[in-house]
Order: C-alpha cells, then sequence, then structure tokens
C-alpha cells in the first residue's frame, strides 16, 4: 500500500493516502509519548529507593493474546484485500476479540500484583508498572473505538471493498504498533535493571 | 496524471449552527481558535499589568498579596505561551493559511479538525476555572516545578495545580488532532504544481513548528500525568522525601531533576514552536511588502528545518543553574550557539530581502520591522546566556525576563499583529483601519523597549526575579524602584493599545474600507480564490494550479510587478533553480 513515491497531484483518492500518512504521523507521536515514559522509567530507576517487582505471569499470557490479535488483523487485511469478504470480517472480529481478551489478562495481572499488596504509590517500580500499562491500556481502548467503526464498516454491504481493505490494513498496522511498543514495555519493566541503566549512563 | 477532486461542491452547510459554531470549515475553525486565543491572551495581559502594579507601586493595591502575585505571575506565562501564542499560530494560523497557501479545499480532516478546536475551549476553561476554585489557580510559577508545586506554602497547592495540569494535558490532546492534520494536509493535500519547495514560507514554518509540537508535547504529557499522580495518588514520580510545614510527607525517592528534563524537553521546542511560523510569516510580509523575491528561498528552507531538529538538543541550557555534570553544560552551551547559525542566516536573508526592494512601509511592514529588530535584540541576549558561565549569575534576575519576553513573547505577537493586518483582508474582505493600525503600532513598538530594555538592566544590577516587593534589599538602589514605576506606567499604556487593536479588528470587520481582491498584490495563492473571502471549499469548481514559487516579485519584463502562482506558465516568474522539466499543466494532463 506504499505511496511515498507518488506526488500529492499525481493521482486520486487522495482520503486514501492521508488516511495512511495520518496513521503514520499518530503512530509516531505514540512512539514518542512511550519512547519519554521510558526514559523517565530509566531515569528514575537509578535512585536509592528503588526494589523491582516480579511480573505477574498473566503477562505472557496477554503478551500472546496481542500477538494472536495482531496476526488475524493482518491475515484479514490480506483477506480483504484479495475479496475474501466472509474471511476478512471472521479475522476482524477475532483480533478485535483478542485486544479485548488482551485488556482483560492485563487486569487480572493488575489484580495478581494487589492480591500481593504491590499498590500503585510506595514503590516507584510498581508505580511505573501500573501507569504504563494503564496507559497502553487506554491505547488499545482507542485502537478499539477505531476497530469498531471498521466492523460496523464491514458489516455494511455499502462499503466500497477497496475502503474496507485500507480500514483493515490501517487496523492491523495500530495493532502492530501495540504489540511493539507492549513488547519493549514488558521488556523494560521486566528486565531492565538499575545496574543496565547505570552501564548504559557510563557509571557501570 | 491530473488530480481527480473528489470534492462535491454543495456540501457547504446551511445552519448558522453548523456554518458558525460546529463548522469543520478550516476558515471558521482558524476565527474560533484565534478569538478563543485572543480573548485568553487579553487575561494574560490583564495578569501582567497587575503584577507590574505590584512590582512599580509596592503596597499600594493592598489586593495584590503575594500569593496572588505568584498565581498572576504563573497564570500570565501559561496563557501566553501555550494558550495564545501556541494555539494562535497552529490552530489561527495554521488552520487558515495551509490549506488556502498549498490549494487544498480543506483539512484533511475536517471533523477531526473541528473537535481539536473545541477540545482547545475546553482546556482553555478549565484553565480560568482554576481562578475560581478553592485555594485559587496555582502560584507555581510557569515551569511548575516539583516539588513546591504541590506541597502547601505554594498559592492554589489543592485544586489550581490539578487543574492546571488536567488543562494542559486536554490542550495536549487538542494540538495533536490539529497537529497530525496540518502535517498530514501539508504532505498530502497540496495542488497540482505545488511541489514542496514552491510553498511559502509560512507553510513551512507552520509546518515544522507543527513536526515540533507532535514530538515535543509527549514530553509535557509524561510529565503532567506523573506529577497529577503524585499530587492525587501519593506516587514519588517527582517528589523527594522531604519535611513539608515541619511534617515528614509520604513522599520517598523521587527525582525532581527528571521532571525539568522533561518539561523542558518539552520547553525548548516550545520556544520554536512559537518562533518558527513567526519567522515563515515574516518571510512572506517582506516579500509582499518590499515588493521582491525572498533571499535565498531554500536556504530559508533549511534553516527552518535545521532549527527545527536543534530545539530538541538544546533542553538543558534552561537548567544550568541545577547544578548539572560540567561536561553536560559545555554540550548544551555549544548545541545552544550552533542554533545561532541557522537563525542569523535568517536574519541575514531578511534584510537582504529588504536590500534594494521597493519598501511599503505599510502597517504589516513596520511589524515586520520592527520584528526583526526585536528578534535581534533578544537574541543577542540569547548569546549571552547560552554561556554557562554568564548564565550562572544572570539567570536568578530580570536580564532573563527582559530576554525571554523580547525573543519570545514581544517578536512573535509583533508578527502575528502583522499578520493579522494583512490577513484582514483576507479573512473578512475589509481593511483594518490604517490610522489606528500604526497607532498601535508606535505604542506597541516604542513601548515594549520602554519596557523591556531597562530590565535588562536591573537583571545585570542583580534585582531578582520571581520576588514579589523589594523593600529592604540595600543593593537595589532608589534608581531601580524608579524605573520600575517608570516601567509600570509604560505597560499600563502598551496594555491598554492592545484593546485599540481589538476596538479596530471589530470595528474594521463591520465598517472597515472594502479591500478588493487582492489589497497587497501578493502572489501567492490564499489570494487567488474566485471569491475574496474564500467561500467553502475555497477554489469554486476547480482547484489551482501552481506553476511557480511564491515570491516572483517585480520580474523584469512581467506585466504588473508580480505573478500570481497560479498565473500560466508563459507568465514567467519560475523560482530559481526549478526542475528542468517544469511539473504538467493540468492542460497538458488533458
Amino acid at each position: 500500500m506504499s505511496t511515498s513515491a507518488l506526488r500529492p497531484w499525481d493521482r486520486g483518492a487522495a482520503s486514501d493516502r492521508a488516511a495512511e500518512t495520518g496513521l503514520w504521523l499518530f503512530m509516531a507521536v505514540v512512539a514518542t509519548l512511550f519512547m519519554l515514559f521510558l526514559s523517565a522509567y530509566a531515569m528514575r530507576m537509578d535512585t536509592a529507593d528503588w526494589t523491582s517487582i516480579v511480573m505477574p505471569g498473566q503477562l505472557w499470557l496477554s503478551t500472546a493474546l496481542l500477538l494472536a490479535g495482531g496476526a488475524a488483523m493482518q491475515r484479514a487485511a490480506v483477506a480483504a484485500r484479495t475479496l475474501h469478504h466472509a474471511r476478512a470480517r471472521r479475522l476482524l472480529l477475532v483480533g478485535g476479540a483478542a485486544a479485548v481478551a488482551f485488556l482483560a489478562a492485563q487486569l487480572w495481572a493488575w489484580q495478581n500484583l494487589l492480591d500481593q499488596r504491590v499498590g500503585l504509590s510506595g514503590n516507584p517500580a510498581a508505580s511505573f508498572f501500573y501507569l504504563l500499562t494503564a496507559l497502553h491500556g487506554l491505547h488499545v481502548i482507542g485502537g478499539l473505538l477505531a476497530w469498531g467503526a471498521v466492523v460496523q464498516a464491514a458489516m455494511s454491504p455499502a462499503t466500497e471493498p477497496r475502503r474496507l481493505a485500507l480500514q483493515i490494513t490501517l487496523c492491523a498496522r495500530y495493532w502492530h504498533l501495540l504489540f511493539v511498543v507492549w513488547l519493549v514495555l514488558f521488556a523494560a519493566l521486566g528486565w531492565l535493571t538499575p545496574e543496565v541503566v547505570r552501564f548504559i549512563c557510563g557509571r557501570g | 496524471m491530473a488530480l481527480v477532486d473528489t470534492a462535491t461542491h454543495d456540501d457547504a452547510p446551511k445552519s448558522f449552527f453548523t456554518r458558525y459554531v460546529w463548522s469543520q470549515d478550516h476558515k471558521v475553525i482558524a476565527v474560533q481558535y484565534a478569538g478563543t486565543a485572543i480573548a485568553v491572551g487579553l487575561v494574560g495581559l490583564l495578569l501582567s499589568n497587575l503584577m507590574r502594579l505590584q512590582i512599580g507601586f509596592p503596597g499600594v493595591f493592598e489586593f495584590i498579596n503575594a500569593e496572588r502575585y505568584y498565581q498572576f505571575v504563573t497564570m500570565h506565562g501559561m496563557i501566553m505561551v501555550i494558550y495564545l501564542l501556541t494555539a494562535l499560530f497552529l490552530g489561527g494560523f495554521g488552520n487558515y493559511l495551509i490549506p488556502l497557501m498549498i490549494g487544498a479545499r480543506d483539512m484533511v480532516f475536517p471533523y477531526m479538525n473541528m473537535l481539536s478546536f473545541w477540545v482547545y475551549l475546553l482546556s482553555v476553561l478549565v484553565l480560568m476555572t482554576s481562578f475560581f476554585v478553592p485555594g485559587g489557580a496555582t502560584g507555581a510559577g510557569w515551569t511548575l516545578y516539583p516539588p513546591q508545586a504541590i506541597l502547601p506554602g505554594t498559592p492554589g497547592h489543592e485544586w489550581g495545580i490539578i487543574l492546571m495540569l488536567v488543562s494542559l494535558l486536554i490542550f495536549i490532546v487538542a494540538t495533536t488532532m490539529g497537529g497530525l492534520n496540518y502535517v498530514t494536509t501539508v504532505l498530502q493535500a497540496r495542488c497540482e504544481g505545488m511541489t514542496l519547495l514552491r510553498m511559502p514560507l509560512s507553510v513551512w514554518g507552520i509546518f515544522v513548528a507543527t513536526v515540533l509540537a507532535l514530538l515535543a508535547f509527549p514530553a509535557l504529557f509524561v510529565s503532567g500525568v506523573m506529577m497529577l499522580l503524585d499530587k492525587t495518588l501519593g506516587t514519588s514520580f517527582f517528589m523527594p522525601a522531604l519535611l513539608s510545614m515541619g511534617q515528614a510527607s509520604d513522599y520517598k525517592g523521587g527525582s525532581p531533576l527528571l521532571f525539568q528534563h522533561l518539561f523542558w524537553f518539552f520547553g525548548h521546542p516550545e520556544v520554536y514552536i512559537v518562533a518558527l511560523p513567526a519567522f515563515g510569516i515574516v518571510s512572506d510580509l517582506i516579500s509582499v511588502h518590499a515588493r521582491k523575491a525572498i533571499f535565498g528561498y531554500r536556504t530559508m528552507v533549511w534553516a527552518i528545518v535545521i532549527i527545527g531538529g536543534l530545539s530538541f538538543v538544546v533542553w538543558a541550557h534552561h537548567m544550568f543553574v541545577s547544578g548539572m555534570n560540567p561536561w553536560f553544560g559545555f554540550f548544551f552551551a555549544t548545541s545552544t550557539l550552533i542554533i545561532a547559525v541557522p537563525t542569523a542566516i535568517k536574519v541575514y536573508n531578511w534584510v537582504l530581502t529588504l536590500w534594494r526592494g521597493d519598501i511599503h512601509l505599510s502597517v504589516p511592514m513596520l511589524f515586520t520591522l520592527a520584528f526583526i529588530l526585536t528578534f535581534l535584540s533578544g537574541g543577542l541576549t540569547g548569546l549571552f546566556l547560552g554561556n554557562v558561565s554568564v548564565d550562572i549569575p544572570l539567570s536568578g534576575t530580570y536580564f532573563v525576563v527582559a530576554h525571554f519576553h523580547m525573543v519570545m513573547g514581544v517578536a512573535p505577537l509583533l508578527v502575528v499583529f502583522g499578520a493579522i493586518t494583512h490577513w484582514f483582508p483576507c479573512i473578512t474582505g475589509r481593511m483594518l483601519d490604517e490610522r489606528l493600525g500604526r497607532f498601535h503600532f508606535w505604542v506597541t513598538f516604542i513601548g515594549t523597549y520602554l519596557i523591556y530594555f531597562p530590565m535588562h538592566y536591573l537583571g545585570v544590577l542583580g534585582m531578582p526575579r520571581r520576588y514579589h516587593e523589594y523593600a529592604n534589599y540595600d543593593f537595589i538602589p532608589a534608581s531601580a524602584h524608579s524605573l520600575n514605576a517608570f516601567i509600570t506606567v509604560v505597560a499600563l499604556f502598551v496594555g491598554a493599545a492592545q484593546l485599540v487593536f481589538v476596538y479596530n479588528l471589530v470595528r474594521s470587520a463591520l465598517h472597515g474600507r472594502p479591500a478588493g481582491s487582492n489589497p497587497w498584490r501578493a502572489a501567492s495563492l490564499e489570494w487567488a480564490t474566485p471569491q475574496v473571502p474564500p467561500q467553502h471549499g475555497n477554489w469554486g469548481a476547480t482547484l489551482p494550479v501552481a506553476y511557480r514559487w511564491a515570491y516572483a516579485y517585480s520580474v523584469p519584463g512581467a506585466r504588473q510587478d508580480f505573478i500570481a502562482q497560479n498565473a500560466p506558465l508563459q507568465d514567467g516568474g519560475v523560482e530559481p533553480q526549478a526542475p528542468s522539466k517544469p511539473a504538467p499543466g493540468r492542460e497538458a494532463a488533458r
């Protein structure tokens, strides 16, 4: 779907290109936001009161769910592009359901931590854990809102197939971003240690 | 291939409500943004005059106690930087100029554009509400540094700071929605022939500033969210262990310095979010009102891009006094001084554009000339402050107040006034009253010099900023107090002169002299719409085609002293270094 080699006035369907560009930009903003949060996380880690927390096991489940959701979305996009509409609709629903299940698994992980009396305040590692997972969850919810609109379009016979394929492709792209961001967050929350930070900062 | 123009022309909103309130038309949204920004800017102006009353005549106005003074300082700073200048340049000028100047019918996401304004309005309302909550608005200083921002002893530490942070977060959402629109529109909705290197510099300035906003505001978002959690839920992201009012707080281990890094990682690009649109607009105003092509167009574009890039690696020059590794200080001082190079190129190019130009001393040109002088004065003191060893003694003094007001307060505002005067006929079809415009210009221009020039001396004298009163400081001579009284009197006059400007806007919009279709004889596309002011969809039945850059002024042999960007190719005036094969015209494509 790349249109980067074309100039704005080279062909029609300007709104398709605009939607693609708009989403890339938005993804850059989201990536910047999480990158800055992670910088803050690393800098805050390098203080005396830091106690790492053990990652709840549910996170592995949620990781698998989000990966599966992205894969389903990607296959839905391929199906929509090759005009296999029923299959595309099915996979689109699976992709969304996987994201909902991901959120449920994240909440389960929160419950697990709360059962162990790991609260929001007190330990900055826990504060960051809740904050970052919550913000990522909000981005998933934002994606689900857009997904809802795409599902509506997919169910309507009036939707132009080319347009629908684009919408599902963009949805899949956002799902991939959600997965990559989650992977980086999970890795940082679970395995970045003050020693590693000090090593990166040249003080290790 | 010619552009398929998919816009329908009968989709213009019919009712008053959809036309002027829930409007998705970029021109209406621009006016809504600008109107709100100017209204909130007047509040900021009032606050500054109240501050000056206290500094000039301490103790005379009893209601300006220390608490209120700090609230005025904080709200004045935040209002002017964020809610006035950022909103006006991006939401106001960005919205109005981008689609018209690049030959588009509207922004690419009109609904999101409308939402952007309403969310911005919500952020302003939340901010204004903070004046009326228990404890009043926050008095933490516009930088909102923790730990003091959320601790007892700071005005507005209960609700004011919460509303300030919430308002900022809402504002960032609005800016992001608008910003995605502006950047995507520039990248994807340009008319045929409008290459990136044919765009007017106004669009370039706004475009790069918007990219900065999209990448820098997340840093404010991060710091805002984390401080909000520190305040409301007792986390310790920024809050160290401390005694507050003799009591041990529950906070421990947080890093106030981390907040400063995040804040200034946003805060310095913010300076250029305001300055780059001003740079772009000034370039266009100079070119039109000196009837001469901008000198070094491509250098100007690259300077904008390079300044934008460098603005992300200078933030810690705001933190020289925070106690940093000397190597860091050295790095940030160096990067700060390097940014002076592309900036100086721009100033030289403006001056070289004027050289041997047919300079018309119209009101926009007066403001433009004033901008160059003011920006130069403010920029030069920036070279002082960019050096660590000079910054450290001056950092806490009125020298800094003078510097940043000249360079990012007054200078961009002069551009705002010039730009509004220039584009007012495009927006309303009427000219702003010239006599009132000149009066406003001279009072503002001379007044701001009378206000800020003396502040440099006060700063060098060691007069500290952020103080509510200066009684019993032996090192401050009586003459400094007299100077402060003088500054206050001038500030009141300058403040009142701004009301003349607002009056001029309203009066001229209703009764101004009809402007005709292109009163300044400008070459860029916003003056080439079938109707002036442009109607819904901007371009009537067919989109324009750009055959040249926007700076074809005084072209030898041309019929008149400008050639519109969309005039046929045979009229000449194509930009230097144009591609050897000009972009195919619409006729050729057919």
